[in-house]
């Protein structure tokens, strides 16, 4: 669970997009995984070995835990993609489909 | 009983020594032990740590030489009862293997192949139309016009397929000793004196040579060099996908190997090279060839497109200039026997030469016909 | 040839890539920058152009130092590519027209990928967390302090809810301290320094007595301690989650003199120090030694940084932690060696022009031994329990391992082939020190003999389209690099 300091929550310039099809709100300069924790997102996948739950581990990339599916392509780190205005962020179930 | 790293005085008298811990070498420990052979295997590294570990573990009778096609055969007969023969079902699965014909030229040298095979007898391979190509395949390209197939094909895991041998070898009595690099190889008064290079000395009435990408020194040793070169075939694996396909696929016009795992990760290879430095145990990577790979399987595979490489990487291997092994008795020397050489495709035929190793050695011959892979056909 | 061909490409934006390529692009050099992210700083300064948490108390003045190596950068004309993913580094084939040496990159960047020609490549690549493999660490809701501190920097993020910090090292503290500074709820620091490192570290001490570090890290130290609850000598903790232990992070489990007790958090940030990012180095070629003090991989260096690739170059972190300062200085050093084998300077200038930077580099080495050996994690975090997943790409436990051992695998890359456990996308980042130390435990001899993961490019993944379409004409690579 996290959340936005005070005086950066008014500052921030909002970027609308959109979270399992859900609207959800992050700030200019996060990354998609710090967007899905600021907006309460704990877990952003489950892993094809297991389907166990996984989120954020590392936020620099050499985890692979925060994958999820951006704008249609799967396997992005999440840590690694900034969030965009209308950006799709879907989390991941299981393996990631071919051609996704 | 595991392998010991340390050499030590040989208490334990083998009746025959096995030079090279690849699949070969462990093939031949485990039919010889089953023999009740003493066998001791000498592995310079570890066992399975090249080609017979990092391979792209085709199982394949498929597009054979023809001189390999009765080995090949005899050989998928073991490979579908191997869970019996090592106690490892070895990660085999069998979905068949494909080799994709994307012009109507290439499906006629498909049909001429087959024609030719059985002419000779064997009948697993067969041609199939854009149709049933696509029904075993769904997701090949839509310009592909055909294939040749040998449904009783597959593939399996080579690390674990190796190490099961060697373990089977192991509980019937082989030993093995790692971390040394044959260095001298004497025959004296009946005996072979094998020395390495950690300072090993071992004595047995006969030798086999399965050293792979290095059996060229230990035939020059016995006085019959050869005109090995060593290669780096190179691979490469992707991310997990939900499965897609379940036969083993290949091209006819060009070079590729592609399988997909029950684990969901897909192998890319076929055979483009990287670089080899045998002495370092080291390869590098050409990523000018690995992206030719690539664009094969875009060509190929139009929904791979998306998929991420996690990683690649090229074996050690060896390459006779006819592309066939060597395996038989040695040209020079008595009591020798060749096992190597077997240029990028002789996983599957792991099983069978073991065996026919084992025959030579135990009763003089072998059912199957191995004079095409005669090492005196490369003496000038 | 190519209108892209670099003298120096320096792979890493953090505090030793942004000194050596200012430094090396100053001498007349032609430099490339290379960082994966959008902009520099690396880890330690991350978000230093951009960070949304201005007031300067909170980060602290360590952490704004990094602001001042960006003006130097920008005024030595070296390029500077963000946003660029290296995922190989290689001898090519054959060497330049003029018969020098060629280094080959791999990198991605805007989803397409090119091979670029160097003659000398200086790896910066930092490091990452020591994997902290406890029970229950792959929760969602578990993450590393560091992974804490990139959220505070970048966005601005504090944890909310229930917040459990554990293990031990200045990165706990400094981020305790920082969440202290912005108002951050932390309901407990378990404190995993094992009783025994004080003894150990002791000697090393008057060390310590004299290093940069004493000051800041004392006043720091106390004012956590005083403020928020800490609880010293953990020896174990374990993560629990939900309903028969699924879905997020819902409680940790610590002992403390042989108790047990359970505190309800909804995120819980280890950290046991941080280590050398190897990977690109080693799948590179570069040897790598273990280091016992440090209880680490790192490549093995020479005093100017050069590897055993003839090349290439490592500095910072990456070569072994000496921390943010000592980063700096030795990205200077290695800028003058490699302009030094490239033929720019002579031996004498070079070691001339060294001098004030090796002093201060000493200087900020002050103390390591003291930290290092007072801040190694006790033996059970690093060969942990059987029931712990150890490779969290491939879900293989500690168990798993040491059965493989029993089978007959001798090391790591063994293991890896037998079990899959490094064969996932992270490439044995955050299991590799494990696997190297359970095994070693296992077989009862040191982990410099067991040894380490041989890696392979790319150390990124990369898309089957990127490959495909590397581009082979100049024009191409052009096409590519000039997005």
């Amino acid at each position: 669970m996290f959340r936005r300091l005070p005086e950066i929550e008014t500052a921030a310039e909002k970027v609308s997009f959109t979270i399992d099809g859900r609207p959800a709100s992050a700030r200019a300069g996060d990354s998609v995984a710090a967007a899905l924790l600021a907006n309460g997102v704990t877990a952003c996948r489950n892993t094809p070995v297991s389907g166990a739950a996984r989120g954020p581990y590392c936020m620099m990339g050499v985890c692979f835990d925060c994958l999820v599916t951006i704008d249609g392509t799967g396997n992005r780190q999440g840590c690694q993609v900034r969030v965009a205005p209308g950006m799709a962020a879907e989390t991941q179930n299981g393996k990631r489909e071919v051609e996704r | 009983m595991t392998a010991t790293a340390s050499p030590k005085p040989v208490s334990f008298c083998p009746d025959v020594i096995v030079i090279g811990g690849g699949l070969h070498g462990c093939s031949a420990a485990l039919h010889l032990s089953m023999r009740g052979v003493r066998v001791l295997v000498l592995e310079k590294d570890h066992v399975a740590r090249h080609a017979s570990g990092v391979n792209a573990g085709g199982v394949r009778q498929l597009g054979r030489h023809v001189a390999e096609v009765p080995l090949s055969v005899a050989s998928m007969a073991l490979w579908h009862g191997i869970r019996d023969l090592v106690d490892d079902d070895c990660g085999f699965e069998s979905h068949g293997q494909i080799k994709v014909a994307e012009t109507e030229a290439e499906l006629e040298t498909a049909r001429a192949r087959v024609a030719d095979l059985n002419a000779l007898g064997f009948t697993h391979e067969e041609v199939v139309g854009q149709e049933e190509l696509r029904s075993l395949v769904p997701a090949i390209a839509d310009h592909c016009v055909g294939a040749l197939v040998s449904r009783g094909d597959g593939a399996a895991i080579p690390f674990r397929t190796t190490f099961a041998f060697r373990r089977k070898a192991i509980a019937l009595g082989a030993r093995f000793q790692e971390g040394g690099a044959v260095t001298r190889l004497v025959r004296q008064g009946g005996l072979w004196t094998v020395e390495t290079a950690d300072g090993g000395r071992f004595e047995a009435p006969v030798v086999v040579n399965a050293a792979g990408a290095w059996a060229d020194r230990i035939a020059a040793q016995a006085g019959e060099p050869v005109p090995l070169e060593v290669i780096a075939p190179m691979l490469m694996i992707t991310a997990r996908v939900a499965p897609f396909i379940k036969p083993v696929v290949g091209a006819t016009g060009r070079t590729l190997s592609f399988k997909q795992f029950p684990n969901g990760t897909v192998l890319i290879g076929g055979g483009l090279l990287g670089r080899a430095v045998r002495d370092e145990n080291r390869t590098e990577l050409d990523f000018s060839q690995v992206s030719v790979n690539a664009r094969t399987v875009w060509d190929l595979f139009p929904c791979m497109r998306g998929a991420t490489i996690v990683r690649s990487w090229a074996g050690i291997e060896a390459r006779m200039p006819d592309d066939i092994p060597v395996i038989g008795p040695s040209g020079t020397e008595p009591d020798l026997y060749h096992s190597f050489g077997f240029s990028a495709h002789g996983f599957q035929l792991g099983p069978i030469v073991g065996r026919i190793t084992a025959d030579l050695i135990t009763a003089g011959s072998t059912d199957l016909p191995i004079d095409p892979f005669r090492i005196g056909r490369f003496a000038a | 040839m190519s209108a892209f061909d670099f003298d120096i490409a320096v792979v890493g934006a953090g505090p030793a890539g942004l000194a050596a390529a200012a430094l090396a692009a100053s001498k007349g050099a032609s430099v490339v920058l290379l960082d994966e992210q959008a902009e520099p700083g690396g880890q330690i300064y991350r978000a230093v152009t951009e960070t949304p948490v201005r007031d300067r108390k909170v980060l602290g003045p360590d952490y704004w130092h990094g602001a001042e190596l960006l003006g130097p950068l920008r005024d030595s004309g070296a390029a500077h590519w963000p946003g660029s993913t290296v995922w190989s580094v290689a001898r090519p084939r054959e060497d330049g027209p003029d018969g020098q040496r060629r280094i080959q990159i791999g990198l991605s960047r805007n989803g397409a990928a090119a091979l670029l020609t160097v003659r000398h490549v200086i790896l910066a690549t930092g490091a990452l967390e020591r994997p902290f493999p406890i029970p229950g660490w792959t929760l969602p809701g578990v993450l590393g302090a560091g992974a804490a501190q990139v959220l505070l920097k970048t966005s601005g993020l504090v944890p909310s809810g229930a917040t459990v910090m554990a293990g031990s090292g200045p990165l706990l503290w400094l981020l305790a301290w920082q969440y202290l500074q912005a108002g951050a709820r932390i309901d407990a620091i378990l404190d995993t320094t094992p009783k025994e490192n004080w003894r150990a570290a002791l000697p090393l001490l008057p060390g310590f007595l004299r290093s940069p570090y004493l000051g800041k890290g004392m006043k720091l130290m106390l004012e956590v301690r005083r403020k928020l609850t800490v609880i010293g000598n953990v020896t174990a903790l374990r993560a629990e989650g939900g309903l028969a232990g699924e879905g997020v992070l819902k409680s940790v489990v610590y002992t403390r003199n042989g108790t047990e007790h359970r505190l309800p958090a909804d995120t819980l940030l280890l950290h046991h120090g941080v280590i050398p990012n190897l990977n690109l180095a080693n799948a590179t070629g570069c040897a790598q030694r273990w280091d016992e003090q440090q209880r680490c991989w790192r490549p093995t260096t020479d005093e100017w940084g050069a590897t055993s690739v003839e090349g290439v170059s490592l500095a910072g972190d990456g070569a072994g932690i000496g921390g943010a300062r000592a980063a700096e200085e030795a990205g200077r050093l290695t800028a003058l060696d490699a302009l030094h084998r490239l033929g720019r300077i002579g031996r004498e200038q070079r070691d001339h022009s060294a001098a004030p930077f090796r002093a201060a580099l000493d200087r900020a080495l002050t103390g390591r031994a003291f930290l290092d050996t007072l801040y190694t994690p006790a033996e059970a975090f690093r060969v942990p329990a059987d029931d712990t997943i150890v490779c969290r790409c491939e879900e293989i436990t500690a168990g798993a391992v040491r059965e493989a051992v029993r089978l007959g695998c001798s090391g790591p890359n063994q293991a890896k082939s037998f079990l899959r456990c490094g064969m996932g996308p992270c490439q044995g980042r955050l299991c590799g020190p494990t696997v190297t130390e359970v095994i070693a435990a296992e077989r009862g001899v040191s982990p410099a003999e067991v040894g380490y993961y041989r890696l392979r490019p790319p150390v990124k993944p990369i898309t089957l389209a990127e490959l495909a379409a590397l581009p082979k004409t100049d024009a191409d690579i052009d096409a590519v690099f000039k997005h």
